[in-house]
């Protein structure tokens, strides 16, 4: 590739230099370095604590950073909130709230209308098909409390859906659904990259993991490895991002050897 | 001892609103019948200031406490509540005199400066939010008693501070009311145009600040709205018991909707509604506090709602399932007249009570009580003098589906789930009535179109369901299944 060629092209999606982010003093994560191409789909894996869901809110500007700079499109987060999409864990809401499934999927909109503006008809109609894809149409008049955990997801990602954004960010959107909705996620998730989308998605199923994500970023504090599924996906590489677990350890060879 | 202050704030605004002097000298002469025809002709000024106050702080009051409630911020707003005390003191003090402008941007600044505490404690020590109420709310209610006794006892133009803690719609004075009409225009006219930015932020707020909103600056603005929305129901309804006009109107509409939008506008009206029924009786009897009339109003709706909500209503609840109990005991008769039908090979149409009873291990007069519930749901007929049932077609259907959805859900546990037979039934009994068409098409299925159940006995075909018809012959013509 020459170097008129390069000039010309977008600046990465995702970019962290030297980031560093800390609770109470205490490094989530640290000293992380990054770049993201364009049409990636990346799960992110590591053990409970090791900072994933931390790294994709740090991406996201939704944390203090102790230092370091995330930059999304080239610039930082801020400039370009309407190209980012968001699932956050199924947990961090309310299903009580008095809301319809079409009310949440509506919010997807509401980036993209500024301050006061009411979504207009064709807001409804882009929230309308994005239920469809996520074959919860039937549902948009119910209230949320009624859905099932796998039902609740897809509301989650169609609303990321009307965000019609080029990056999303998933934390968790495999955890406790059922077998149909996680094979309905994945079949999303490649057509949005096959779109061009860029995607990080925070996985805990390691099994699942070498099936469903192209690359993988291996992640403990700091950046164990990030590159092709087939590349990174290895024994000595996962022991070191787990290190001395020995359940986790277990089910990582099984992982491995269903592989070889 | 109580109606002493209440009656030294009468003094006060009798001074100052001539058409109040006689008022007070009637009270104890007319009846409550005159003194409802008083307050619905709107004669005195007093009268409709109370009653518009009423209402204005019902709106703003029952607005923000939608939000609250739905934020699970209730305390909060009983916190924030108490805490403008001391500054309705401040506010007295700063030029011994009720100005509603001093009271209302000291007792402001009090609630604030209430809820900043509460988030310095949480995010600089270990306390937790709860603990951190509990101080704030205390220690601010604490110190603004000491500065009213204070306050009470000294010299000059005093007295009248007491219905800041205990309400008096009948204080309510013209600039109250300019104040009051201020602060709810700006609620309503702030969450009409920033609903959405409300409600994205209640409901998921790493959402809203990932998509860009500035939440922060809206939980201030909802924070500030909330306390001016206490602090100008102060008046009416007091310190002690303003939370609740927040809280209970709100959540009596919770249980009625599902919709955020319309949860706030059922909480304004209740607001409203408690309000003024509040200031009315207070009105008819001059030595009860408007506040706990108000909070009585309000807890009579919610009381309304819990009990008869259409949907979340404990009533309704009731009836439903109460309701469902009779229907599966009516498809269990209809099983049991098709068990007897069955029995002998479908000959003939009619099942006489005493083979039904006997069937089900009942009481003749039970089997009537029964078959009457069917004939009263248009599923059988009585004949031979009433003692013996026919099932009309709907009625043969029904008993059909329920001896298809036992045996098939019977089958499938046998198969599918590896369960011994002699184990299935009581689990098919509670299924039977449950299973939905989808379901039961789903199981065929898998089930590969079976004819029998595991123990051996014919599953009843589409054909019977589809026509309805009445069994007669063999059961290969009944169940529609030819051999094949």
């Amino acid at each position: 590739m020459s170097v008129n060629v390069t000039k010309t092209v977008e600046p990465p999606p995702l970019e962290f230099h030297d980031l560093t982010v800390a609770y109470h003093k205490r490094p989530v994560l640290w000293g992380i370095d990054l770049e993201i191409p364009k049409g990636q789909l990346v799960g992110i894996i590591g053990p409970n604590g090791a900072g994933k869901s931390t790294l994709i809110k740090a991406a996201m500007g939704l944390l203090q950073l102790n230092s370091g700079w995330v930059k999304v499109f080239g610039e930082p987060i801020g400039k370009n909130l309407k190209r980012v999409g968001y699932v956050p864990q199924r947990e961090s809401v309310d299903w009580d709230f008095p809301v319809s499934v079409m009310d949440v999927v509506l919010m997807g909109r509401y980036g993209h209308l500024g301050l006061m503006r009411r979504p207009s008809k064709k807001d409804r109609n882009i929230a309308r098909d994005c239920l469809e894809k996520v074959k919860m149409l039937p549902y948009a008049n119910r209230q949320i409390s009624n859905l099932s955990g796998g039902q609740q997801q897809r509301v989650f990602l169609a609303r990321a859906l009307a965000q019609e954004s080029d990056i999303y960010f998933m934390d968790e959107p495999f955890a406790g659904v059922d077998a149909a909705t996680e094979s309905a996620i994945v079949t999303i998730l490649h057509e949005l990259k096959a779109k061009g989308k860029t995607l990080l998605v925070v996985h805990h199923d390691l099994p699942t993991a070498k099936e469903y994500f192209d690359s993988l970023l291996l992640l403990n504090m700091r950046v164990v490895a990030y590159g092709p599924t087939e590349e990174v996906f290895k024994y000595d590489l996962l022991q070191s991002t787990y290190g001395g677990r020995l359940t986790i350890l277990s089910e990582v060879a099984e992982a491995v050897r269903e592989k070889s | 001892m109580r109606h002493l202050p209440l009656i030294a704030g009468f003094c006060l605004l009798a001074a100052a609103m001539p058409v109040w002097a006689d008022r007070i000298g009637d009270i104890s002469e007319t009846s409550v019948i005159e003194q409802a025809k008083r307050f619905f002709s709107f004669r005195d000024p007093s009268v409709r200031y109370a009653l518009i106050g009423s209402v204005l702080l019902g709106i703003s009051c029952g607005l923000m406490g939608g939000f609250i409630v739905v934020r699970k911020m209730a305390l909060f707003g009983d916190t924030l509540s108490h805490a403008v005390l001391p500054g309705v003191a401040l506010g007295f003090l700063w030029n011994m005199e009720k100005d509603p402008v001093a009271i209302f941007i000291g007792a402001t600044l009090a609630g604030l400066l209430g809820g900043a505490m509460v988030a310095l404690i949480r995010q600089t020590t270990r306390l937790k939010e709860d603990t951190a109420l509990g101080i704030v709310l205390a220690s601010f209610f604490a110190v603004g008693i000491c500065l009213l006794t204070r306050i009470q006892k000294m010299p000059g133009n005093k007295g009248g501070l007491d219905e800041f803690l205990f309400g008096s719609a009948a204080s309510i004075g013209r600039s109250d009311i300019i104040l009051m009409a201020v602060v709810t225009s700006l609620a309503v006219l702030l969450v009409g145009l920033f609903y959405k930015e409300f409600l994205v932020t209640s409901f998921d707020a790493a959402f809203a600040r990932a998509a860009g909103f500035p939440v922060n600056i809206i939980n201030y603005a909802l924070t500030l709205l909330l306390a001016f929305s206490v602090v100008v129901a102060l008046r009416a309804v007091g310190v002690v018991l303003v939370s609740a006009m927040l809280i209970t109107p709100a959540a009596a509409a919770y249980l009625l909707t599902d919709r955020m939008h319309r949860l706030l506008g059922l909480a304004a009206l209740f607001g409203v509604i408690s309000g003024a029924v509040g200031a009315f009786i207070s009105f008819l009897t001059t030595n009860i506090p408007t506040g706990p009339l108000m909070v009585v109003a309000a807890t009579m709706v919610f009381a309304l709602a819990f009990f008869f909500g259409p949907h979340h209503g404990v009533l309704m609840r009731w009836w439903r399932q109460k309701s469902r109990s009779a229907r599966v005991q009516r498809e269990n008769t209809l099983k049991a007249v098709y068990h007897v039908l069955e029995a002998r090979e479908f000959d003939g149409e009619g099942v006489s009570l005493r083979e039904l009873a006997e069937r089900r291990r009942e009481t003749l007069d039970e089997a009537r009580a029964q078959s009457d519930a069917l004939c009263k749901h248009h599923m059988a007929t009585l004949h031979d003098d009433g003692d013996a049932i026919h099932l009309t077609p709907e009625g043969w259907q029904r008993a059909c589906e329920i001896v298809r959805n036992h045996r098939l859900w019977e089958l499938y546990l046998t198969n599918e789930a590896n369960i011994a037979p002699d184990h299935v039934h009581e689990d098919a009994e509670i299924i039977e009535h449950v299973l939905g068409e989808e379901t039961v098409r789903e199981l065929e299925r898998a089930l590969n179109h079976a004819t029998r159940d595991p123990h051996g006995r014919v599953i009843p075909g589409l054909a019977d369901l589809v026509s309805g018809s009445t069994p007669f012959g063999s059961p290969e013509t009944v169940t529609g299944y030819t051999s094949r």
